[in-house]
């Protein structure tokens, strides 16, 4: 895969998870994780702006203006998890440690543009990072959180190139899944949520087209 | 136009969510160039997705324009800006305002141990018997700790 390509999925998936961390915003479980899902989102949007803007000339373009099918979205980062906090946490876990792998990865890349945004990005994540970690250990073992875990896992190995992979599995102790299984759940594949998801995303850009904020 | 002049006129320019430090204070303003009629700036956003952001390079651009150039303001997408780069009298004029400043990067990234431990001092009685309530806070720069000293929940610039 070339380099333009995962920063692509890259910032699609900080987009998307962005937009799914934002629907915590008002009813999370306590007021502090009101404010830090919505902090984390802010962020997570703020990365897929800065990469877009590294592939093309105007971020919105890339953001609103593609077809639901030419977003290149992992599947963790589509699926609607409100209500479910144990659920929610265990994406927030996985997607963490899969995504600091890529980050890091990109750091070393020969492209200065590049690495010095994927640099800037990882030292804002450090943040997300400390916090699944503070949730991680908070829900320890309470049988709903592992289910979760374990659930979703499969979806987490899909985030990375195959190249990764490994790491990762070593890094949250799981395995990696059959080909069977994650050949439903890799990139260009979507979501039943998907559709709708894009349809609320880019409803004020289509109605609108070219509008400013 | 010279260069001192700018970076003068600069020094106006309020962070719109911390009216009290300006973006010269905030270490975001990188370099300033004067060539003829044209001023070029660079700036490195302190968060990526800080809303403040395009607020500032407008008045960035409309201080410059006051002094009767045109303005090139470059945003740096690179990981040059941290907080080590607040000035000195920045970070009093945050810790006046009841902003606890950033800690100093160290040689790793900072740990949930690190913001868990009470070393951090209150902005307003000065007591290190503080304790983290949130990383997350009102903006993406910033947690909320909680002081025992003197009761009082106060904003801790995160160090990045």
């Amino acid at each position: 895969m070339n380099e333009r390509e995962l920063l692509l999925q890259i910032a699609d998936d900080e987009l998307v998870l962005g937009w799914r961390n934002s629907e915590w915003t008002g009813i999370a479980p306590m007021l502090e994780e009101d404010v830090a899902f919505s902090s984390i989102a802010q962020n997570e949007i703020g990365h897929a702006r800065a990469i877009y803007q590294l592939l093309a000339e105007d971020a919105d373009t890339l953001a609103f203006d593609r077809r639901p099918d030419e977003y290149e979205c992992t599947q963790l980062v589509e699926l609607r998890l409100v209500p479910d906090w144990a659920r929610t946490i265990a994406r927030h876990v996985l997607y963490e440690a899969a995504d600091e792998l890529r980050i890091a990865a990109l750091k070393s890349s020969q492209d200065d543009a590049v690495a010095g945004l994927a640099a800037k990005i990882d030292r804002e994540e450090v943040y997300h990072r400390m916090h699944a970690q503070m949730w991680a250990d908070r829900l320890g073992n309470e049988p709903r959180f592992r289910e979760a875990l374990e659930e979703l896992s499969p979806h987490a190995v899909a985030v990375l190139p195959e190249d990764l992979r490994p790491a990762l599995a070593e890094r949250v102790h799981l395995e990696i899944p059959s080909n069977t299984v994650l050949q439903g759940l890799e990139r260009g594949g979507h979501t039943d949520e998907w559709p709708e998801l894009w349809a609320e995303m880019t409803e004020v850009r289509r109605s609108v087209p070219g509008a400013a904020w | 136009m010279t260069e001192p002049e700018v970076w003068e006129a600069l020094a106006e320019v309020e962070d719109p969510e911390i009216p009290v430090i300006s973006v010269v204070d905030l270490g975001v303003v990188r370099a300033v160039e004067v060539g003829d009629g044209h001023v070029h700036v660079e700036f490195t956003p302190t968060f990526l997705g800080c809303p403040a952001l395009e607020t500032m390079r407008r008045q960035m651009a409309e201080k410059i324009e006051e002094l009767g150039a045109e303005a090139d303001i470059e945003v740096i997408l690179d990981d040059s800006w941290s907080t080590d780069r607040i000035t000195p009298a920045g970070r009093e004029k945050l810790r006046e305002a009841g902003f606890a400043p950033p800690a100093p990067r160290t040689a790793g990234p900072p740990r949930l141990v690190q913001l868990q431990a009470a070393a951090f001092r209150c902005p307003y009685c000065g007591s290190s018997d503080t304790a983290l309530e949130n990383i997350f806070g009102p903006t993406p720069c910033r947690s909320l700790r909680y002081c025992r000293g003197c009761r009082q929940p106060f904003e801790q610039f995160k160090t990045i």
